[in-house]
């Protein structure tokens, strides 16, 4: 009974989220003895499929059937369903395709589902793993029952380690027909160039303290020069200041990079729900009772419209010395 | 068009998070519910536009005991015409979907709308499963969402992005911000709240998960404060210390 592990690609690219997907079925496999596979639908390149062997990965199925270039969250579930027909427990990114598919296959497959596990299972009498609750401010320890499971991670909470393998790439038909993908998709808009903020690292963010969207150059600046996605706090999206992509908190998006840096946010709970799984938190508010300096790892009480701008010296410096 | 959307009660965001029972029940004393704020504010809302374009109706199902009426009221005041409680606590997001499946699939709703979370168990998780039950399409993280000769439109979350998505009805969508205004339910709305049709149904038991224990993460060390003339300092720290850049 292996374990599966779901793979998306990005421009050819396994993305980063399943990468983290690939290493937590192998590390699971690990624990309860057996192999991990990936499951691996539509276009692929496959020097990186195979690479996923790095990860503990030792074979990939491959249904190259190019109709899954188009994401057709019932399309996707059948046919990990079929693939994973004698694996225990399958493995994919909590990320916006794995919301959508996750919890169609616990359906399909009558496994029960962790929806963004944050840590390997403990395998040692029930399987258990945690997750977040209440927006970050407990952690459940959730027991699945069923034989087989659906654990989804939430991406950014593993650090995966690469060793040395090769997976072996086997092309399968996954058993799905054309009038499995019943979704159309008309078209796509991606911001060209920026990093997507759900996977990003580094983010700069950036509230109503800055007074007005003509002051988000030095976000922007800050941000492109570290190779940061930008966000913002819900007031800002509400009065259109930053597009709505960039609303973190409760009501928004929910991120854990490495390093969250806040400018001008007071740190209000509902903001602070969407991202206090960040590793690091930098603040820099004018106000030094800002709520925001108790969650925050490191704080400049400080205006950012001169701090912000030393900031970016400062930055421009170290990248100047780390070359 | 006939539309059901679930909505779910959870703890205000600014309650106390603490446990009893060796942690292992969530402690209810003087928590403050509210109808959960993407059901309330985008599902719920875009329902009743729908329908005021296009005619129809739209129910609101629950599953909770009896002191939840107050919240299913809320939404019927909001505008819903009828509304279901599934008589029963709910349990794990698996079970939730299994009642309200349960009570869709013979009724010809031409779309379940959901938020796109819950903001106590944060599990995105009740559409997708609702519509692997009825086996219809399914489009998550909806900003939008038009209906027209049959087919929803939607604008989906994708990584740095969006899509715009067609699928046929009857489908579930799950929606979250940029799909509607909230509405405050305003004095007529609130009467004719109370005499609105609320039936009460039984629920299925099964569920596939359960929750052993919690616990709070580990707390926060205090901040440390920077001299904002010193920015090199912060980006030393942030190399050395944090090994973040
Ligand atoms: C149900 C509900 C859901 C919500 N969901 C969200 C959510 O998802 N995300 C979210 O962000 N909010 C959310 N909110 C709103 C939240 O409560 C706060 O109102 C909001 O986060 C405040 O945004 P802000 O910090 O940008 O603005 P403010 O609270 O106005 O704070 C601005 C900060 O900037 C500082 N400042 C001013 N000038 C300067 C300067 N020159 N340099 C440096 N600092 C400066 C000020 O000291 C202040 O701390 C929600 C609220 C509710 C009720």
């Amino acid at each position: 009974m292996s374990v599966i592990a779901y793979i998306e690609s990005n421009n050819n690219r396994v993305k980063k989220t399943s990468l983290e997907a690939a290493y937590y079925a192998a590390q699971t496999a690990k624990l309860l003895g057996t192999e991990a596979i990936a499951v691996a639908l539509g276009t692929h390149d496959a020097a990186e499929l195979a690479a996923l062997g790095q990860l503990g990965i030792t074979k990939v199925l491959h249904d190259a059937n190019a109709r899954f270039d188009s994401f057709d969250s019932g399309a996707v579930c059948k046919a990990i369903a079929t693939l994973a027909a004698n694996s225990s427990v399958v493995v994919l990114s909590y990320n916006q395709n794995g919301k959508a598919i996750a919890p169609r296959v616990s359906v399909r497959m009558k496994a029960g589902l962790i929806p963004g596990a944050t840590a390997l299972p403990e395998t040692n009498g029930d399987f258990v793993v945690s997750k977040n609750v209440f927006s970050g401010k407990a952690i459940a320890h959730y027991q699945i029952k069923t034989d087989k499971k659906v654990i989804a991670i939430t991406p950014n909470s593993l650090q995966i380690v690469r060793g040395e393998g090769s997976a072996a790439v086997e092309a399968v038909s996954s058993g799905v027909s054309d009038a499995d993908f019943v979704t159309v998709i008309k078209s796509e808009e991606k911001a060209s160039g920026k990093i997507a903020l759900t996977e990003a690292e580094l983010v700069v963010s950036a509230g109503r303290g800055l007074k007005g969207p003509e002051n988000w150059g030095m976000i922007e600046e800050l941000a492109n020069l570290m190779g940061a996605a930008t966000a913002c706090s819900r007031p800002v999206a509400d009065v259109h200041w930053r597009p709505h992509e960039e609303h973190v908190g409760q009501t928004g998006f929910t991120i854990r990079p490495n390093l969250y840096i806040a400018v001008g946010i007071s740190g209000a709970i509902q903001h602070l729900a969407g991202v206090n799984g960040s590793k690091t938190i930098v603040v820099v508010n004018t106000d030094p009772e800002a709520p925001f300096f108790k969650a925050a790892d490191y704080g400049v009480v400080g205006d950012a419209f001169t701090v912000v701008p030393k900031l970016i010296e400062s930055y421009k410096k170290f990248k100047a010395s780390s070359h | 068009m006939k539309i059901l959307v679930p909505v779910s009660k959870v703890p205000d965001t600014t309650s106390k998070v603490a446990f009893t029972e060796g942690n292992t029940k969530f402690a209810t004393d003087n928590v403050t519910y509210i109808l959960n704020p993407t059901d309330e504010w985008y599902s719920l809302v875009r329902a009743l536009e729908i329908v005021e374009k296009e005619g129809g109706s739209v129910t609101v199902i629950h599953q909770g005991e009896a002191d939840s009426e107050q919240f299913i009221r809320k939404a019927l005041a909001i505008g819903a015409n009828d509304a279901v409680r599934i008589d029963a606590a709910a349990t794990d997001g698996y079970n939730v979907a299994l009642n309200i499946a349960e009570y869709a699939k013979d009724k010809g709703f031409d779309l379940v709308i959901t938020g796109k979370e819950t903001i106590d168990y944060n599990g995105f998780q009740i559409g997708g499963m609702i519509a692997e039950m009825l086996n219809v399409p399914y489009v998550s993280l909806a900003s939008s969402l038009e209906v027209a000769g049959g087919k929803a439109t939607v604008s989906r979350d994708i990584e740095g992005g969006k899509e715009i998505v067609e699928v046929s009805l009857p489908c579930v969508i799950s929606a979250q911000k940029g799909m509607a205004e909230q509405r405050i339910p305003n004095m007529k709305g609130i009467m004719s709240a109370r005499t609105k049709p609320l039936a009460v149904v039984p629920a299925l038991t099964e569920t596939l998960t359960s929750i052993k224990v919690y616990d709070l993460p580990a707390a926060k060390t205090a901040v440390k404060l920077i001299d904002p003339e010193n920015m090199d300092e912060l980006i030393n720290l942030l190399h050395v210390e944090a090994k973040v850049i």
